[in-house]
């Protein structure tokens, strides 16, 4: 498998002042084609895809949920390109195999993909929800392949016929055996719940409040997965012995809190997965805290690699590496500035905080909490230049001051609003105006 | 074609100097193990030096910089063995101390030179090369710019190449003027080439001082400096102080001076009559350089200038980080003890800039006039 060319790019004020301890970095890992900026090559990638239809009876109240189901789903086995093995599994108290009949993956062609689309059409739905026995269903259909291994879940109740014990047991074993992204279609599954399954299989979660919009939507995840072209990329974080990682997260394209998930790799080292990879960037804000240096010292804070799986009992190999630094210095203008890419997404992790906490409140019935927290959301995504925030907060508050956050609740805050703004909250924008990072790219 | 010392330098053919195979630390056939990396030498490590590159000649201290990557040197602050190639300690993550962050060199014929990291910055962007020739000895400073790429490569070329030049131009024979100016020329050359890219146009000062006979000719491109410190100023009722009878090419040296006019805004602002020394001095843009070496610079003119000092003095040749504290010759006159040797004074001086604050790397090369040893250089 060739991979992608990696790269790894810190942007960061390394200046500390004097007794200065907290390190902060934006690392962006960016994969790119080795032939420069055209996609991956994917071709030739190993990738197995399963999909995951809810058929328990809700999903026929309305009966166009299900037929929409299968439509999007029947676009998602089109998109698929030749040789990529499939299954299509439906879920209701337990998982059933759509296709192929016995549990397994086959290689999508014309024949295959007919087969699976007619098996589609033929399904009907009953019975209750039980997410975590689909999922183990998925992770026994890829068993131990390695490659691409994506799955699709469509879902459209709360998890009600497992406890949360064994859904949570499912993701603890699933976890890094497989991606997955998660929708709810309609408005009576659980936010929290869904997006718990997502960022365990470090996947997307999205809401498909009307079935209509499904068919685009599967068509561009199963598009978006057929992209990837590496599996298993870890980013690796050396700290020097001294030093403790204070966090690690995701801040782009969606907030996702990794530092609970390091496993150790090496000496001083840890590994945070970060699944697969196409063509794309991402940006990761770091925190370390290091014993304070002398004036002019300079240290390493972090050294930070994209790794992946070396072959059958080989050393992972190490794609890309950059430093995260430290320098205590007595220049005050150098210290104290604060860096504008830190500063912008420890905004935007508070504005899907604030929105979050906000939504959760106004569920609770407390108004006042519910008020401020949405208030606090409206200024930090107005300074963030998160325009579909902005458009979303405005959906459930009136604004009558973006400055301070000055907001009234709406009336009636209709159920698709405040989901649509509860599931898309972590979602983050690069940058204000982003041309430092624009004009960075030009020249590669 | 190659100016580097041939076949005809009386220097070049005399030692096969033995050389540390893992850092390149010249090491005598006596020793077990490099005294600069640690590095064991018998087993067939060690090989004689002047091979491929420029010969080595004796007397001829112009350092190389060498990364950190060395797997056998204990970390500056926790004593871990595992200094990774970048320079940081695989366990503590502190950046080593480079070679480069205090150097000091001295030459047969009484010379020597400090350059020094300073208090502030990371790394040392200055670069000194001392070397002897044909009739004396020969130094260049030169200081990176800040603002270009890899400074402190631009200066480390400056220096090496101009002091490599210089040494082979004089030993040839040719007129010291001339011998300075093709000098600032090529390592205007080299330090040109380093341009990866038009973006980017890794920059530093350059000055040189050459001793031959009993005269002094400088040659500079930027602000990093050459003064004289005469061991016995003149009577106060004397004439003006300092340089005299200015002729063609040759200047008197009374008192101590400085033998350079900064190639700086500040300088320029000075000599237009628009602002006064203190006023330029004060003011922000005063280090701004209006000239300097690298593939962004433009044809490059060095001004060269050759003195004879009328009694015995300290020729001083340093980079701003020094000058800065002390600019008026009289100041650094006070700081220099006429019965030091040159690496003494060298090392006071630099002390006395990092105890000023040591804001920026501080780099002094240190020229006693006559020289003291009765046996002249080679």
């Amino acid at each position: 498998m060739s991979h992608p060319h990696f790269s790894i790019s810190v942007d960061q004020n390394k200046f500390l002042p004097e007794g200065g301890r907290e390190v902060h970095a934006i690392v962006s890992v960016e994969a790119t084609d080795t032939r420069g900026s055209q996609p991956v090559r994917v071709d030739r990638t190993r990738a197995g895809e399963v999909i995951i239809i809810d058929t328990s009876g809700s999903m026929s109240y309305p009966e166009t949920k299900l037929r929409a189901a299968i439509e999007a789903a029947q676009t998602a086995i089109d998109t698929l390109r030749d040789g990529v093995e499939f299954a299509v599994v439906s879920g209701s108290n337990w998982a059933t195999m759509v296709y192929p009949a016995q549990p397994g993956l086959v290689a999508a062609d014309d024949r295959t993909r007919r087969e699976a689309k007619r098996a589609l059409g033929r399904l009907t739905a009953s019975g209750g929800t039980a997410i975590g026995s689909w999922l183990r269903l998925a992770d026994e259909l890829f068993g131990d392949r390695d490659g691409i291994r994506h799955a699709i879940l469509l879902t459209d109740g709360k998890n009600q016929h497992e406890s949360a014990e064994e859904l949570d047991a499912v993701l603890f074993r699933c976890g890094g055996r497989f991606v997955c992204d998660c929708r709810g279609v309609g408005t009576d599954w659980e936010v929290a719940e869904l997006r718990k399954v997502a960022s365990a299989l470090l996947g997307t979660v999205d809401i498909v409040a009307d079935p209509a919009g499904l068919v685009a939507d599967f068509q561009a995840m199963t598009e978006a997965a057929m992209g990837k072209a590496v599996a298993d990329v870890a980013l690796r974080v050396w700290t020097p012995q001294t030093a403790r990682i204070k966090f690690v997260k995701q801040v782009m394209p969606t907030v996702e809190d990794l530092t609970g998930r390091r496993t150790d790799s090496a000496p001083q080292a840890g590994d945070y997965p970060l699944g697969a990879w196409g063509s794309e960037v991402r940006d990761y804000h770091i925190c370390v805290e290091v014993p304070p240096g002398e004036i002019g010292r300079e240290l390493r804070a972090a050294w930070v690699k994209v790794v992946v799986p070396g072959e059958a009992g080989e050393e992972p190999q190490v794609l890309a590496s950059g430093n995260v630094l430290a320098q205590w210095t007595d220049d005050e203008a150098a210290s104290t500035k604060i860096n504008a890419r830190v500063a912008h997404y420890t905004g935007q992790v508070e504005l899907a905080a604030a929105a979050q906490e906000g939504l959760q409140a106004y569920r609770d019935g407390d108004l006042e909490t519910a008020t401020a927290r949405l208030g606090r959301a409206v200024v930090l995504a107005g300074e963030a230049g998160n325009d579909a925030m902005t458009a979303m907060l405005r959906k459930v508050v009136d604004v009558i001051d973006p400055v301070t956050g000055t907001v009234r609740l709406k009336r009636d805050i209709s159920k698709a609003a405040e989901m649509e703004l509860d599931t898309r909250s972590s979602k983050t924008v690069r940058t204000r105006k982003d041309e430092t990072v624009n004009s960075r790219r030009g020249q590669g | 074609m190659t100016d580097e010392p041939t076949g005809t330098d009386p220097a070049a053919t005399k030692t096969a100097e033995l050389s540390c195979a893992g850092c390149g630390e010249i090491v005598f056939p006596s020793e077990d193990f490099c005294e600069n990396c640690g590095r064991r030498l018998r087993e067939g490590a060690a090989a004689p030096a002047g091979g491929p590159g420029p010969a080595r000649r004796e007397g001829a201290t112009t350092k190389q910089y060498r990364g950190g990557a060395d797997p056998a040197r204990a970390c500056a602050h926790c004593a871990s063995r595992t200094i990774d190639a970048e320079g940081y300690c695989g366990a503590c993550g502190m950046r080593q101390p480079a070679e480069r962050d205090h150097v000091e060199i001295t030459v047969p014929a009484g010379a020597a030179g400090v350059s020094d990291r300073g208090r502030r910055y990371a790394r040392n962007e200055d670069a000194l090369a001392l070397t002897g020739h044909a009739t004396g000895v020969a130094a260049v400073v030169s200081d990176g710019v800040g603002s270009s790429q890899r400074p402190e490569e631009a200066s480390r070329a400056a220096a090496d190449t101009g002091a490599a030049e210089l040494a082979a131009r004089l030993d040839a024979g040719t007129d010291p003027q001339e011998a300075t100016r093709l000098a600032a020329l090529k390592a205007a050359a080299a330090v040109a080439a380093l341009a990866g890219s038009p973006g980017e146009a890794p920059s530093c000062t350059y000055v040189s001082a050459v001793v031959h006979g009993g005269a002094v000719t400088v040659g500079w491109i930027g602000d990093s400096r050459v003064y004289w410190i005469a061991a016995q100023e003149p009577p106060e009722d004397a004439a003006d102080a300092g340089v005299e009878a200015d002729t063609a090419d040759l200047a008197e040296l009374t008192g101590s001076a400085q033998l350079t006019e900064d190639d700086s805004w500040a300088a320029f602002m000075v000599a237009e009559g628009a602002l006064t020394e203190a006023e330029a001095e004060a003011h922000p843009n005063a280090h701004v350089i209006t000239a300097w070496l690298g593939a962004d610079a433009g044809e490059v003119h060095p001004h060269v200038r050759t003195y004879r000092p009328s009694g015995p003095g300290t020729l001083l040749v340093c980079s701003d980080g020094l000058w800065n504290y002390f600019p008026a010759p009289a100041a650094l006159a006070a700081l220099v003890d006429g019965s030091a040797d040159a690496l003494g004074t060298a090392r006071t001086l630099v002390r006395h800039a990092l105890d000023a604050g040591g804001r920026d790397n501080i780099t002094v090369a240190v020229i006693p006039l006559p020289t003291p040893s009765t046996e002249q250089p080679r």
